[in-house]
């Protein structure tokens, strides 16, 4: 990245935080995976898979809090 | 077991806040479009399935009905990926909810109903009778046709949500069943072969959408006979 870790706080501060550059924020990141994995000449089924593994992730921690009681245990 | 059966169904909100309108908007990321001629291969993968269905949907409609093609193909393609998605583990099915399906289905069913009787007030009147009817029978059969209208939007929302929830209930069930045979292991194989038939079938969930869009469909060929 060209932020190093130490300058993280005076960067975040110079950000756009209006609804405006939050929707700018959310466009450049999704152009940007966009044309890196699929708009390319022979792109591959991974390109879509891995914004289903996101996805999957995320619906698990939504629903963490009912799978909890699933686990293996003797006493819940 | 039994709280824990429904509770994939509950509508999903992360501390007061409804992420149901993230999950109802993500099939959108999954359909990009372009300006160009030559697309990359999901583009134009994606493309070419629309352009079949599109030909084969309004394949019978005169023009009139064929105004109508943006809205039923975006239909198709919302809910067709909407059950879709939520075949992959621990994903929210939006398209369980009753009042998502009513709220699809009774404007689009109005809106035929309400075409068709503006526009062709004496056809759309003369489908409460069929044909030949023995004149004795004809104040039953009004009725009879009457309900038989008004259920119309009912039956679509219904249909689809009874479909998807079962498909879903099952699976939940029989992975259950799977996983607490284990321990037994003697019909483990079995119980696993079924599962697996049974998500394949359940994969016929795209084919619900083809039911519910053809329903929707016929209704509009009927009343909007131009």
């Amino acid at each position: 990245m060209d932020v190093k870790l130490g300058e993280l706080s005076s960067w975040i501060l110079t950000r756009d935080f209006t609804p405006k550059g939050i929707t700018g924020a959310f466009q450049r990141g999704y152009n940007r995976y966009y044309n890196k994995y699929i708009n390319v000449r022979k792109g591959s089924i991974a390109g879509v898979n891995m914004v289903l593994a996101a996805y999957v992730l995320f619906s698990y921690c939504l629903s963490y809090k009912e799978l909890k009681h699933e686990r293996r245990r003797k006493y819940h | 077991m039994n709280e824990n059966l429904f509770a994939s169904f509950i509508t999903p909100t992360l501390m007061g806040l409804p992420v149901i309108i993230l999950i109802v908007a993500m099939p959108n990321i999954f359909i990009p479009s372009s300006n160009r001629l030559l697309t990359n291969r999901v583009l134009t993968l994606q493309r070419w399935l629309i352009q079949l269905i599109l030909k084969q949907m309004m394949a019978m409609h005169n023009n009139k009905g064929r105004s109508w093609s943006l809205m039923l193909i975006s239909l198709i393609i919302f809910i067709g990926s909407t059950n879709l998605l939520g075949l992959s583990p621990h994903t929210f099915t939006p398209t369980t909810q009753l009042s998502m399906n009513l709220g699809m289905a009774i404007p689009l069913w109005a809106g035929a109903v309400i075409l068709g009787f503006r526009h062709k007030t004496k056809s759309s009147l003369a489908h409460f009778l069929p044909q030949g009817t023995p004149v004795p029978l004809i104040p039953m059969l009004i009725i009879i046709e009457t309900i038989s209208l008004f259920i119309q939007p009912m039956a679509l929302a219904v249909r689809l949500t009874a479909n998807i929830t079962a498909g879903h209930l099952l699976i939940h069930l029989i992975g259950g069943a799977t996983l607490a045979l284990l321990s037994i292991s003697v019909p483990t194989a079995l119980v696993t072969l079924i599962i697996l038939i049974l998500l394949t079938i359940l994969e016929f969930a795209v084919a619900l959408i083809q039911a519910y869009v053809f329903t929707l469909l016929v209704s509009l060929y009927l009343h909007d006979n131009a």
